[in-house]
């Protein structure tokens, strides 16, 4: 596919140097991912131009917003962005109402596409429209924020770990709203977080940025996947897989999911859902355990024959990483080196992975 | 009525004389605040420092200096010959010039407090909102640092009502001219004349607690938050 | 050093007491400013003279009377008119029968500029200028003298429009030699100096185009026991420093 948010971006700064090439899709959400003080925020607010890289090439939908080998900079104004910052930062002097209306006015209205009744309505703030900002919760501080950088109608929606600030109750209560952006809106965003639950909930594309470097930057579910990348040695390492609702068994309140493409059937308990719905399931490293033989004796729902792939020592001498292939699903495996070696687990050969817990990621 | 002609002349001109170096303060502090505000120049400390110069300098060794450089031989009074305006020294002009630089602090300071306190976040904001910088500051930053304004006007127009030294070495006591309320009480104190002085001198002292009240009054008004 | 340093403190300790209380031998003179330079010279002899000390505080009469008629510590008041010490006399703030003119001011009109001024004063008539500098009539003795020389030469209304005011005759001279005021009226000792003008260009006006100013010194209520206020003044109205007021352009 060919990409639509290029960013080439250098720049040096006293204890810090920052040096990126970024191709993004674009449409879908991509994350930067990476701890704090990895440059995920600087290259966020290049994008915007809010910070000046000392080199720097950005090209968003064919239109080239930065060039400095031409000495051209196009000033965050003229830049057809949505920013929405980590503190909602709203406007302190105006109303919800004029905050909304701030960008808006400012759009040129042929290029308005995003109404005010549907951003108002897509982020669930019609009854605050006439509050004063220090009047909100941080949450709806926060919706009021999104759906004011969504009102200038933005060729690219930039957030920067507008999560970060408010505490999990308010964090449950934002995550369904963006994920209605990520469906009923076509406009690609990108999305900073060092939180690794919000990036697999959220996103389509990876990047995962370490000390001013892109360390890997791809679609999701296969990034997850690999074992080389530090992010598989984490506690919460796991892998994505997204399907539809093939059947639900009211009786057991049984859910099963089909991964298109694949044979792969996955079960998990569940409230009903309707057929066809799209499903994200996280599968955690640790929670899929292997054996020679499939075991019908046992009370674990999902029982997949998978092919052993690359193993990696784990962060510790008494586990190791296996890479798995489920039919073309990639999955990881994080079991004991006993194990491992008890059972004479070699690349090429074929297992029965037994899959403890599966998350529903919604 | 304890005022006589002369005094209320003199009030008349005190008054114009205040707002009009208010104004001028306002349109001229306001870029010089913002800049000081702002910059990461070098020169920010020695600006700072030359706008803060008539706080700690006796207002006698501004109105000395500035008699110098306004008179015939200065660089102000040079300037103002080239451009056929003769000296300013002795005029209304004069004094409006003396009072601007010797209010200048009193204006520049809150100002620069002010839009300090509004940070780099709300300019940001306003640009990825896609106002430009001169929208960003009337739209943002003046309702913002509205409290700023205030105070900066109420002391530039309080300090430029009880200037003395100054007027007193450049302006030459010319009545409806130069003839402020201060150097009225003062040649009323020169003259004995203590009960004409008393009158002045206490309607001052009136106008400036009032003044000084109101400036308190609307602070305490609008707590701020962030 | 360390023997030395309560020998130190002690001198320090002594100065400051020398200084704050009121020695029998000290004593405090309120001066009129225009006559600043003579006294600082007249000061110089007495204290060699007499062994007296004197503390000078330089300022305007009618600052000075204000300060007095609420306390300040002057026990003689050098005044740069008549008027202010006969005030206090009348007021009982002084001892009775001190009060004696000490000097009569001459008037000088006078321009920083050589030749500006002419010997005869045309320069008025001529009526060139732009701003004529005078002292305030209303408090200054010297002000109210060259209100009354414009009267007597038929130039009150002529100037009217010129006059710019200082608040005493340092200010009127700053206005001229600043070349802000071309010319003005100052105080004759203010640009005289053994026997001539200093810089600049001047008139001497004559004594007959303006009542006399006269410079009245008085001993006040707080310098009554003091001998040294009775020996300045004494001193003042001896032969040397006679010569001393003469010298800077006062008569007697």
């Amino acid at each position: 596919m060919q990409p639509m948010i290029h960013a080439r971006l250098k720049l040096a700064w006293k204890a810090f140097e920052l040096n990126v090439d970024l191709q993004l899709p674009g449409r879908g959400i991509s994350a930067l991912f990476g701890h704090s003080g990895s440059g995920k925020t600087t290259c966020l607010r290049c994008l915007a131009g809010l910070e000046r890289a000392d080199e720097a090439y950005i090209e968003v939908n064919g239109v080239v917003w930065q060039d400095s080998r031409r000495q051209y900079f196009l000033p965050a104004h003229r830049r057809s962005i949505g920013y929405v910052f980590q503190e909602a930062s709203l406007f302190t002097h105006l109303s919800v109402r004029s905050n909304l209306e701030f960008g808006q006015r400012r759009t040129p209205p042929r290029e308005r596409k995003v109404a005010f009744e549907q951003a108002c309505e897509l982020l669930g703030i019609r009854h605050l429209l006439e509050r004063q900002p220090d009047t909100l919760s941080g949450g709806e501080r926060q919706r009021v924020g999104i759906a004011r950088a969504l009102l200038t109608s933005p060729q690219l929606l930039l957030m920067d770990e507008p999560l970060a600030s408010l505490d999990v109750p308010r964090k449950r209560e934002i995550l369904p709203y963006l994920e209605r952006l990520h469906d009923e809106l076509e406009i690609p965003l990108v999305y900073v977080s060092h939180a690794l639950d919000e990036v697999t909930r959220l996103a389509d594309h990876l990047v995962i940025i370490e000390q001013g470097n892109v360390l890997a930057s791809g679609a999701l579910a296969p990034t997850l996947a690999r074992i080389d990348l530090p992010l598989a040695q984490e506690e919460d390492a796991g892998v994505i897989i997204e399907g539809n609702v093939a059947s639900y068994d009211p009786a057991y309140r049984l859910l099963s999911l089909h991964v298109p493409g694949t044979a792969l059937h996955l079960r998990v308990t569940h409230a009903p859902l309707a057929i066809g719905d799209r499903l994200r399931l996280k599968v955690r490293a640790r929670d899929v355990s292997l054996s020679l033989v499939e075991n019908d004796h046992s009370s674990i729902l999902n029982r997949l024959p998978v092919r052993v792939g690359q193993q990696r020592a784990a962060d510790n001498d008494a586990h190791v990483l296996l890479s798995l292939d489920a039919g073309g699903t990639p999955l990881l495996a994080r079991i004991t080196r006993f194990s491992y070696d008890q059972l004479g687990i070699h690349e090429g050969q074929q297992l029965w992975a037994q899959i403890k817990s599966v998350a529903l990621l919604g | 009525m304890p005022l006589d002609a002369n005094d209320l002349a003199a009030i008349w001109l005190t008054f114009k004389l205040a707002s009009l170096t208010t104004l001028i303060l306002l349109i001229v502090g306001t870029p010089i605040a913002w800049w000081l505000a702002r910059t990461r120049s070098w020169l920010r400390g020695p600006v700072g420092a030359i706008v803060a110069l008539p706080l700690v300098l006796p207002p006698t060794v501004i109105g000395f200096y500035l008699l110098l450089a306004m008179g015939p031989n200065g660089l102000i009074g040079q300037a103002t010959q080239a451009l056929g305006l003769g000296t300013v020294v002795f005029s209304f002009s004069g004094l409006v010039i003396g009072s601007v630089i010797y209010s200048m602090p009193f204006v520049v300071q809150p100002l620069q407090n002010a839009f300090s306190a509004i940070g780099e976040r709300p300019l940001e904001v306003a640009a990825t909102l896609r106002a430009g910088p001169w929208d960003t500051f009337f739209s943002v930053v003046l309702p913002l640092a509205k409290p700023g304004f205030i105070t900066a006007s109420i002391l530039g127009f309080a300090h430029t009502v009880g200037e003395f030294g100054v007027v007193l070495m450049i302006g030459g006591n010319i009545p409806d001219k130069t003839r402020v309320v201060s150097v009225q009480i003062y040649d009323h104190v020169e003259a004995m004349d203590y009960l004409q002085a008393h009158w002045l001198a206490g309607a001052m002292l009136v106008f400036s607690f009032v003044v000084l009240l109101a400036l308190y009054a609307s602070r305490r008004e609008k707590p701020s938050w962030s | 050093m360390r023997m030395k340093a309560p020998r130190f403190v002690l001198a320090i300790l002594a100065a400051a007491v020398t200084s704050s209380g009121a020695w029998a031998n000290d004593v405090q003179v309120a001066v009129a400013a225009n006559f600043t330079a003579p006294i600082q010279a007249i000061a110089k002899d007495f204290e060699k003279d007499t062994g007296h000390k004197v503390v000078t505080a330089f300022g305007a009469t009618g600052q000075f009377y204000a300060q007095i008629k609420n306390g300040a510590p002057f026990e003689v008041f050098l005044a740069a008119d008549d008027s202010t010490p006969a005030k206090l006399e009348a007021e009982g703030d002084t001892v009775k029968g001190s009060r004696f003119t000490y000097a009569i001011g001459t008037l000088a009109l006078w321009s920083a500029k050589a030749g500006y001024v002419d010997a005869q004063g045309n320069v008025l008539k001529q009526n060139q200028f732009q701003h004529l500098a005078i002292a305030n009539p209303k408090a200054a003795p010297y002000g109210l003298a060259a209100t009354q020389v414009l009267q007597k030469l038929n130039l009150t209304d002529a100037t009217r429009a010129k006059l710019v005011e200082g608040q005493n005759i340092t200010q009127a001279y700053q206005f001229i030699a600043t070349g802000n005021a071309e010319l003005g009226f100052v105080a004759l000792s203010q640009i005289y100096q053994d026997g001539k003008i200093t810089s600049g260009s001047a008139w001497v006006v004559p004594a007959a185009l303006h009542e006399p100013i006269r410079q009245d010194a008085v001993i006040l209520a707080k310098g009554k026991d003091n001998p040294a206020a009775q020996a300045l003044v004494d001193y003042l109205k001896g032969p040397k420093a006679a010569a001393v007021i003469a010298a800077y352009g006062y008569s007697r």
